[in-house]
């Protein structure tokens, strides 16, 4: 029996490939195995290849494997393109309509399964990936019956005899292949595990989840890849709340109508990638200077232009920082696992709102589609925080002629908060310098008192932000530190043993506040290691630079991946190697 | 009741003596009193331009924003909170060049925010460059030749988009412009007034008299009939968009926010930010 595999389904896109590895995977999930699934999917709807792989494990995971256990092809591309994964003895379960064959030299166990022809004679093709499903189940030493409630639960709507239906493909498909194993010894029997309640989503679920925690209650977005998870989820849920998503005409207008109705005392947040974050810069320069909150989620993919719109990248990390002219307070932070994704995000909203300044939550394609168990949310850590916002308070009269005095320094640089329809509290708000109150000054006095006010309003987030960078500092004194940030943290978690086996001692950071950067905390960590290597997707090494504006670091090696796939646990292993 | 002093807040304008933007101020400060309107209870959202300048001129709630995005924020300030009197604002080149495609989009969406536009056919701020209002062979910095590009007919515009409320109206017509604008913030869904209102500084061709000789007034057509839309597309065409009034309105189409599932009377803005522990169970058990 074993504790770990990796399975991966693939064929044309639009054939229901996404459904098929969703189906699995649930299933699993509710028996009590931890997942991780990544899709591999191109910016086409139709045709061309696509996969979906899925890792289980009796333990939790981070992060998808170097190689593969099982194979299930619609079609021969499938077989070309991912039998060079497979692990010697692995096994492809192929749709005997493709007349499948095994590439050259592979010593693959290949089992030609009439997926379709056995869907067909149950009723419609469309069940194919039940059979593929029943076959799968068969070769883990799983029950059909395992696969019950998930095919409930999405067949249900359409009556019993839809499910039984589907069930009954699982069926055959496992028969089949039973029968085509018998004495073969072929199995990848899953250690049984405890069925436990635990989540099962993707990065941007979790982003969308802490939104609707974390008191948002209107999102203006526009579609990209690999965002709209995030308004697609939320226009679900927002009416329930009052709230709603507003679909608008361009990013631009996504983000400042975000200000506006944060202006006006809602939490509001957009999201988007790289073109939409383009687009925004002028106005997370106005949410800056006239210290409205605002909550942007940039999914990082392939840039720069369209680049790669479907694959992974971390090349935004420097414009998320220093992007928008001009200089303002911002605050950008990176969850690196899907579970920090929730209760960061609640987190962005209440920092929003006590800094009144922008937040950026960064995040990337594998964070935010990568799918993984999750341990249940925990209710009790939601926490709301206004800042030096009350809308119910009660306000002295103002003197004839004057303005409430919106941008007064009180010594932190955060002044009081006031919104539209308060009493006593009109004011003037402009992207034009200002002074107290509002309105616009040119003089050089009010220019020093307004920029040091704003700019020195963050120099608490250190104090109050929760873990701002992640530390396994298993060795005081270590061979080497690996510093990454977003969805890497899994793999690197996954590469250090292997390195330690080598002999090396390995710590690990993961910064999760990128600005303002933690250049105290990553000064210690590094100066417990002889030696630095910076892990990113991305080709300049963004990471590393501002690891060496921040901290004055002079010699960090750097671990870069620019080909739009995330690391594999292996590749890491050796490039940290190679490094000795 | 309000009167028109209660808006005022004796902020200077910067404005060049003459501008026609004076009286687009004072119009929206009477409008906002005979509408009854608390200035607490206003916002006044404005782009960039010298008239963008004018939220900083009343006494209300005021949002100078950034270059042709007055419309995304007050259209977010209205959703924030819709019982709020929401109006946006600012110059030609600000709604119908940089900011078209919001312009567009806002009235199509028709959210009930009321939308002024200052409309001399000419970049002020900048100092005197082309506009897309500006007509062909119209003289400026950026065209010394004549500008080569023919004039938007922004008012046709607005009706083939689907406009729910479209006027147009002259700075000096204090009468008028006023009732205009307090019969947009009646309006439900969004209103689009653009006004002419010269610049007496660059634009030495559409001048307060080259109005005066060239405006219709829909007053004077006879049995002219708002809430025909052929009819006001064949006025249009007609004078060559030089008509003043209330060209169209819809009252049958209701604003965006009616039409939005669960959206309540009560603003946004003063509902709950907390989810329920049982919401919060269903929420996750949906993940499970
Ligand atoms: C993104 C951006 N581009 C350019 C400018 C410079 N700019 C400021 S106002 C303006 C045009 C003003 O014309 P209009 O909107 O007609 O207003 P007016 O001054 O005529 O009232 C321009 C080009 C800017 N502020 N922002
Ligand atoms: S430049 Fe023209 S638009 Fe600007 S204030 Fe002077 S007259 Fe008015
Ligand atoms: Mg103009």
């Amino acid at each position: 029996m074993i504790t770990h595999l990796s399975w991966k389904v693939g064929g044309q896109q639009g054939e229901g490939i996404e459904s098929t590895g969703e189906i699995f995977s649930s299933a699993l999930n509710r028996l009590g195995y931890y997942l991780y699934g990544y899709r591999h999917f191109s910016s086409r709807i139709k045709g061309g290849h696509t996969n979906n792989k899925i890792r289980v494990s009796t333990n939790p995971l981070n992060a998808i494997s170097d190689d593969l256990d099982i194979l299930v092809a619609f079609d021969q591309e499938t077989i070309d393109v991912n039998a060079p994964e497979l692990i010697s003895g692995g096994v492809i379960l192929a749709d005997s309509k493709c007349k499948p064959s095994k590439p050259e030299h592979s010593d693959a166990h290949l089992f030609s399964i009439p997926f379709t022809e056995i869907a067909n004679s149950l009723g419609t093709s469309l069940m194919k990936n039940m059979v593929a499903i029943g076959a799968s189940s068969a070769l883990l030493g799983l029950k059909p019956e395992n696969f019950e409630g998930v095919v409930k639960q999405i067949f249900g709507r359409k009556g019993d005899a839809v499910v039984q239906k589907n069930m009954d493909a699982v069926r055959e498909g496992a028969a089949y292949f039973e029968k085509e194993a018998a004495g073969t010894g072929i199995s990848f029997k899953l250690a049984p595990v405890e069925p436990e309640k635990r989540m099962f989503m993707i990065g941007n679920d979790a982003i969308a989840l802490g939104a609707l925690a974390g008191g948002a209650r209107f999102m203006p977005a526009y579609p990209i890849t690999p965002a709209s998870e995030i308004m697609e989820y939320l226009i679900k849920k927002l009416p329930d709340y009052g709230g709603t998503v507003i679909q608008t005409e361009d990013e631009i207008a996504a983000c400042t109508m975000a200000i506006g109705a944060n202006y006006a005392g809602v939490r509001s947040l957009t999201a988007s990638a790289g073109p939409g974050l383009s687009l925004m810069m002028e106005s997370i320069g106005l949410s800056g200077i006239t210290e409205t909150p605002l909550v942007i989620v940039d999914t990082q993919r392939g840039g720069p232009s369209t680049g790669l719109p479907t694959k992974q990248e971390q090349s935004d990390l420097m414009a998320m920082i220093y992007g928008s002219h001009g200089e303002i307070p911002k605050i950008v932070m990176a969850p690196s696992t899907v579970e920090e994704a929730f209760y960061d995000t609640i987190e962005a909203f209440n920092l929003a709102e006590e800094y009144q300044c922008p937040v950026i939550v960064l995040s990337d394609l594998a964070l935010s589609l990568g799918k993984q168990t999750v341990e249940p949310l925990d209710y009790d850590r939601i926490e709301i925080r206004r800042g030096k916002f009350d809308p119910g308070r009660e306000l002295p009269e103002l003197e004839k002629n004057e303005y409430f005095k919106r941008y007064a320094d009180p010594g932190d640089g955060i002044s009081e908060r006031v919104i539209p329809g308060m009493k006593n509290a009109i004011h003037h708000v402009t992207g034009v310098e200002h002074n107290e109150q509002g309105k616009p000054s040119e003089s050089p006095e009010n220019r020093r008192y307004q920029m040091n006010k704003r700019m020195k309003k963050l120099k608490t987030v250190h104090e109050t932000f929760p873990e701002p960078v992640y530390a396994d500092t298993r060795h005081e004194k270590a061979d080497l530190l690996i510093i990454g940030f977003n969805s890497t943290r899994g793999t690197i978690q996954e590469a250090i043993p292997r390195l330690e086996k080598d002999g090396l001692k390995v710590n690990h950071a993961h910064v999760r506040l990128m600005h303002p950067f933690p250049a105290e905390e990553v000064r210690k960590l590094m100066a417990q290691a002889d030696k630095v290597a910076v892990v990113e997707n991305n080709a300049t090494g963004q990471l590393a630079r501002l690891i060496r504006m921040e901290t004055g670091a002079g010699n960090l090696e750097t671990v870069l991946k620019y080909d739009g796939n995330p690391f594999l646990p292996g590749e890491l292993h050796h490039a940290c190697k190679e490094l000795f | 009741m309000a009167t028109f002093k209660d808006f005022r807040n004796n902020v200077k304008p910067n404005w060049c003596p003459g501008c026609g933007d004076f009286s687009v101020q004072a119009a929206i400060q009477r409008a906002a009193a005979n509408a009854d309107l608390t200035p607490e209870n206003m916002a006044v959202v404005s782009g960039i331009g010298c008239s963008g300048r004018i939220s900083g001129y009343i006494k209300s709630y005021g949002f100078h924003g950034i270059h042709g995005r007055s419309l995304p924020i007050a259209q977010g300030v209205k959703m924030a909170n819709r019982e709020l009197t929401v109006i946006a604002s600012g110059g030609d080149g600000d709604g119908f060049a940089i900011g078209m495609g919001h312009t567009i989009h806002a009235i199509r969406r028709n959210i009930d925010v009321t939308y002024i536009v200052m409309d001399n056919q000419i970049y002020g701020l900048t100092k005197g460059q082309t506009s897309p209002r500006s007509d062909m062979g119209f003289k400026t910095k950026s065209t010394p030749g004549g500008s080569i590009e023919s004039a938007l007919n922004v008012m046709e515009m607005a009706l083939s988009a689907g406009g729910t409320f479209i006027a147009q109206s002259f700075s000096t017509d204090l009468k008028e412009l006023t009732s205009l604008i307090e019969q947009g913030i009646a309006h439900k869904g969004f209103s689009l007034i653009n006004v002419f209102s010269p610049c007496v500084t660059f634009n030495k061709v559409n001048t307060y008299d080259w109005f005066k000789e060239n405006l219709t007034k829909l007053s004077d057509i006879e049995d002219y009939d708002p809430s025909d839309r052929g009819a006001a597309m064949n006025v249009l065409m007609k004078h060559n968009g030089l008509v003043t009034g209330l060209i169209y309105r819809n009252t049958s189409q209701p604003p965006y926010e009616e039409l939005v599932e669960g959206f309540r009377d009560e603003g946004l803005a003063h509902q709950s930010l907390t989810l329920g522990k049982e919401q919060f169970d269903k929420l996750t058990a949906e993940f499970m």
